[in-house]
This record gives structure tokens, sequence and C-alpha cells, in this order.
């Protein structure tokens, strides 16, 4: 008898299931429409700052969902971010940047020949920028994903540190510690967007793919995994080389908003900003990622105002240089204390969440935020 | 090579391994016990030299005085640090809990810029340091010589803890096994406070001749001597005392001769101390004197 209204039980959810889904699409289909007139009006609208940091938002979506990719998806903990996103940012520049403006560029010593005159359009430059780093983070995942755990972590950051140190000393072909300056300005609101699009849908697709399920059950448990048939090392290896891929893009597209790179740009503290979007978004959340790479550079940029002497009417609190970033950190350690799931835990975005969240909130008569 | 100029690179080998073995204990020390890479360890090794600077410029102590001062107040500093980011997180996944010792090092930057000031500042380095004395033909800073001994009398002081005391014993106990560590009253709080003050206070006392010998402030001067010492505990096999100060000379030797043999790949020495670790890892990733653990499922 049980068994029969636990049946009836589960038909009745399918349709409702089934009702909701055309439903939910529907939404879906108004948000991201929604979502494409707000790019396009902020282009038109928005000053030259605030598209700068809209844009920006853009570009730490790519780098946040590829570093979720290897933390969140597949368990790996990797610090070496940066340096993937160095080499995108320096082919992508070299490939881009016509002959005058390098023979600028290079006065200690003269760009190697076989670089001096290539110039090919963006889209191709990006795409071997993203190559050129998959095929880094390839090499280097090889020997590097027996590790595990810190001694993993430490070994990546180890080699983003081993190329950004090549990139100072390669004179001739990177301009060491002096940058390159003047980057053709490729990186719009719409190839930014674009970009960032792309990777969600790419993510979502490959999260629910057989690769993407594999990754995961790496993540979970890695020995149950390689009993259940999955090459283990095979998925780690895959899973690092598409990040580098797409922290190549992420890189490149950086490199050619802020239209100046050099080495120093590419510290640890850069990757340091990508984990705390991860982790503030929820390790292993695409729709997290998303939206606290978000939160995080518009905050970043709104908190300026702490850094300028702040008026309080009876007195002025001089400006403190650097009380930006203690804010900020103290937010985020706050953030790592008490709440270590981030914001969406490992869960994504759907509309019933949504729905319910907004139902519990007008069943309390809509005065105070919902309880986790 | 003259003689004289090897012995002098020598001495400078000897004073820099010595203050890379003494960061790289604290390292060894709180990942033997805690399993963690202590990142902020770096910047407990910035903040010993600042108090000791403003000991010495501020509070117009003597040298040793603003030492003690430092050593101690730094040593306070890295148990309050351990108590309001890791005590928190010590159930939860290691990778949290990394991820807090990062935000703890990159908290400690900032606020060092806050408070201290980004622009580099000048060490005042004390005349008996700072002597140049000439034994033959090889001259040297008397700091250079001072740093290797005090370190060499520290380390025997610390291996005197913590294998013939009764706190010593507990922290062996607690690195073995934390649960039955705990269940034998070992109070495990108490053990990790310790260890932390051990560790800072090493990490103070190594930031304060660091900085009598490159006499140059900055908030992040912690950084890569950090991961270096870092490597150096990882190299020497981590959680062993011994190991530690073994990869920390063979660090700051290896490093010196490499930049004095081959000059012209001096430019890729931080990279160098990278490479090195990423051999050991692969060739054996337990470190030179680690023991291999059998995985637990």
């Amino acid at each position: 008898m049980s068994k029969k209204s636990s049946t009836r039980h589960i038909l009745k959810d399918r349709h409702i299931e089934n009702g909701a889904i055309s439903k939910n699409m529907l939404y879906t289909i108004i948000f991201l429409g929604a979502c494409a007139l707000f790019i396009f009006l902020a282009d038109r609208l928005f000053d030259a700052f605030s598209l700068r940091v809209f844009n920006l938002c853009a570009i730490y979506i790519v780098l946040a969902l590829s570093l979720n990719l290897l933390n969140g998806f597949t368990g790996l903990f990797s610090l070496g971010h940066a340096g993937f996103m160095a080499v995108g940012a320096y082919v992508s520049a070299l490939l881009t940047m016509p002959a005058p403006l390098k023979e600028m560029n290079y006065f200690l010593l003269p760009i190697v020949p076989w670089l001096q005159h290539v110039t090919i359009p963006f889209l191709p430059a990006l795409i071997i920028a993203g190559l050129v780093s998959a095929c880094v983070g390839f090499l280097i995942g090889a020997p590097v994903l027996r590790l595990r755990d810190d001694y993993l972590a430490i070994a990546t950051l180890g080699f983003g540190e081993i190329i950004r140190v090549i990139i100072t000393n390669a004179q001739s072909i990177t301009n060491g510690a002096q940058g390159l300056k003047g980057l053709p300005r490729f990186s719009t609101t719409f190839a930014v967007w674009a970009a960032a699009g792309l990777v969600v849908l790419f993510m979502v697709l490959l999260m629910r793919s057989s690769y993407g399920r594999a990754m995961k059950a790496v993540r979970d448990d890695e020995l149950a995994a390689e009993a259940m048939g999955i090459n283990v090392f095979r998925v780690k290896v895959t899973s690092f080389t598409v990040s580098s891929f797409l922290a190549g893009i992420g890189g490149a597209l950086l490199g050619h908003m802020i239209t100046t790179i050099d080495p120093k740009m590419f510290t640890f503290t850069l990757t340091y900003n990508i984990l705390l979007i991860v982790v503030l978004g929820g390790v292993g959340s695409i729709s997290g990622s998303v939206i606290s790479a978000i939160i995080v550079t518009v905050l970043m940029e709104a908190l300026r105002f702490l850094d300028e002497p702040i008026n309080l009417i009876f007195f002025e609190i001089p400006a403190m240089p650097g009380l930006r970033m203690v804010v900020f950190s103290i937010l985020l350690m706050v953030m790592i204390i008490y709440r270590q799931r981030g914001l969406m835990g490992n869960k994504e975005f759907s509309w019933d969440m949504f729905q319910s969240a907004f139902v519990k909130k007008s069943k309390k008569g809509g005065s105070h935020a919902r309880t986790p | 090579m003259t003689l004289s100029l090897l012995f002098q690179h020598i001495v400078n080998a000897l004073s820099l391994g010595s203050l890379y073995a003494l960061l790289a204990i604290g390292y060894t020390m709180v990942y033997g016990i805690l399993r963690l890479i202590n990142f902020a360890h770096g910047d407990i090794f910035m903040v010993g030299a600042y108090v000791a600077f403003y000991g010495i410029t501020l509070l117009s102590l003597p040298w040793w005085a603003a030492l003690l001062l430092s050593i101690i107040f730094t040593a306070f500093f890295g148990i309050g640090l351990e108590r309001v980011a890791y005590k928190p997180l010590r159930d939860s996944p290691r990778i949290s809990i990394m991820i807090s010792a990062i935000g703890a090092s990159f908290l400690l930057e900032s606020l060092a810029v806050l408070v201290f000031g980004g622009r580099p500042k000048g060490m005042p380095v004390p005349d008996v340091l700072s002597k140049v004395i000439y034994f033959g033909s090889v001259s040297m800073i008397t700091i250079s010589l001072i740093i290797p001994l005090f370190t060499f009398a520290l380390l025997i002081l610390l291996l005197w803890i913590v294998n013939k005391t009764k706190i010593g014993m507990a922290m062996r106990a607690v690195s073995t096994d934390i649960e039955a560590a705990r269940l034998m009253a070992v109070d495990v709080n108490k053990v990790v406070s310790v260890t932390f003050g051990i560790g800072s206070l090493l990490a103070a006392f190594g930031g304060i001749m660091w900085s009598f010998k490159y006499p140059q402030l900055n908030p992040l001067m912690g950084v890569m001597p950090g991961l270096k010492c870092f490597i150096a505990a990882v190299i020497g096999g981590i959680g062993n005392i011994t190991g530690a100060v073994l990869g920390g000379f063979l660090l700051g030797i290896i490093e010196i001769m490499m930049v004095a043999l081959l000059p012209t790949l001096s430019g890729y020495r931080d990279a160098f101390a990278f490479i090195l670790l990423i051999i050991v890892l692969l060739l054996k990733p337990t470190g030179l004197l680690g023991k291999r653990q059998a995985e637990k499922v």
C-alpha cells in the first residue's frame, strides 16, 4: 500500500516538475534576454569607469570558472593560475601588436625576428593564446598531478612563479620586466561578455556530460572513482589542461582590456583574488562563481572610497591608503571562517530555489531576509 | 675564483641557510601538528622585523632589547593568529584551513601596508653587527658570522625542548595522532599554541636577523622568504625538524653558490627554489628525511 502511494507521489511530483520545466525555461529565456539588453544598454550608457568595472566582471567570470573547474569540480587544489594567465596574455599581445608598436616597446633589446612582423586578428590570437596556455598546462600537469592536496598546491604555485620568472628574464621575447605597453584595445564589452557567456555555457554542458561526472567522481572519492573504471589520471590532466586553456583566454582578455602587461601583474595575488571569488561563490558551483565574480569585482571598486579621506560632518578621517584592502581581507576572513560553503555551496541556482526563498520571505511578512 | 672569495661565499651561504632554516622550522612544526601550510608564517617574519624596527627607532631601545621585545611580542602574535584564523576551522576540510591561511597572510600584508606604510624603511643596523672583520685576506661582516652561531644555539635549545621536555613529548604525540593524544589527556589546544609560539619566535628572530643583514623593511618582505622556506621544509621532509634545518641550509647554499658560480643565471634565482622543489617532489615526494605514510582509506 505504501508502495502504491509513493508511486502516486512520484507521479504527482513529475507532473508538477513537467509544468515547472516549461515555466522555468521561460524564466531563463526572459532572464537571458534581460541580461543581453542590460549589456547592450550598459555599453551605451555607462561612463568609461563603470563600463571598465562591468567588463572586468566578465573577465573574472571566465577566470573564476576556469579555477572552479579545477578546485571545485575536480578537487585539485591549484595555485598556479596566474602563470597560465600570463602565458595567455603575452601570447595574445605578441600576436596582435603591430610591428612598429613592438619596435617602440623593445628599446632595451630588439625582439626576436620571427615575432617582429606577426600581426593577426584578435579572435585567432585569442584562441592561439588559449591553446598555448593549454599546452603549458598539459606539460606541467602531466608530472605534477601525481601529487596530492597541499603538495599539489605548492607545486602549482611554484610553476606559476617559474613562468613569471621566465617571462621576466626572456628579454628578447617578452620585453622582460618593462612589460608591454599599448596593447590593442580588443576587449570590448561585447567581446568579453560573449566570452563569459560561452564559457558559462561550456561549463554547464561539460558538467552535464560524462566528462563532468567523471571529474566530480574523482573529486568526491579518488579511490572509488578508480574502482569504477575511471582513468583518474587522465581525468585530472584533462581538467588541468582545459582549465589552463580558459585561464589563458581570461588572461588575454585582461591584457587587451588593461592594455599594459608586465610580469609583476601576474603574481600570486592575482591567483588569490580568483581563488577568493571561487570560494565565496561556493566551490563547485557555476552560478556561485558567476554571482561572486560580479559581487567581488564591484565591491573591490566600491570600497575604493575607504582609501580617501572620509568626511563625517563634524570631523574628517584622514586618508588611510590600504584601508580598502584591510576591510576587504577582513570581510573575506569572516566569510571563510563563518560560512565555509560560500554563497551557493556546491548547488546551482535554480528558479525553484529562488521561488521557494521568495515564498518563505513573503510568508514571514517579507520584512527580513531569508534564513538559511 | 680565489680561495678567499670562495670562503666568503661559504660564510654568506651559511648565514642565508641559517635564516632559511629558522623560518622552515616554523612551517614544519605547524605542518607536523595540524597538517596545515601556514601561509602567514612569512608575514609573521615581517611583523617580527617591523616590531624590532619600531623598538629601536620609536622606543629608542638598544638593539638586543628590541630583539627580545619583538621576539616575545611576535610569539604571542602567532598564538593569537592561530586562535583567530585557524582554531575555528580545525575540524573543517584541509582546503578550508589552507584558504584561511592564505587569507590571514593577505590580511597581515594589507594591515602592514596600512599601519607601517607601503614605503620601504631602512633598518638601523647596530655598529657591533655591521663591523667588518678580516681573517687574513677574507673580510666579512660580523652579522654573517653571528647568524649561524645564534641559529645553532637556538636549534639545540629547540631539539632539547622537543625531545626531552614534557611539552615536547606532547608535541610529538599530537603530531603522530591528534585523536589518540587527546585520549591520553594531552591538551591539544595548548600544544598547538606552544607550537605556534615557538614557530613565530624563531620566525621573528629570523626576520630581525634578515633585516640586519639586508637592511630594508617593506610589508611584502616575508612573501618570498616564506615561500622558499616552505620549500626548504618540503625538501627536508615536512614534519621533521632536522629535515627542515637540512633543507634550509641546502637551499641557502645552493642558491648562493649558483649565483656565485653561474652569474648569468642570477635572474632565475627566485625560480630556482621552485625548480628544486618540483624535482624533489617528483623523485621523493616525502622529502629527504620524511617517512612514507601509507594512505588510509
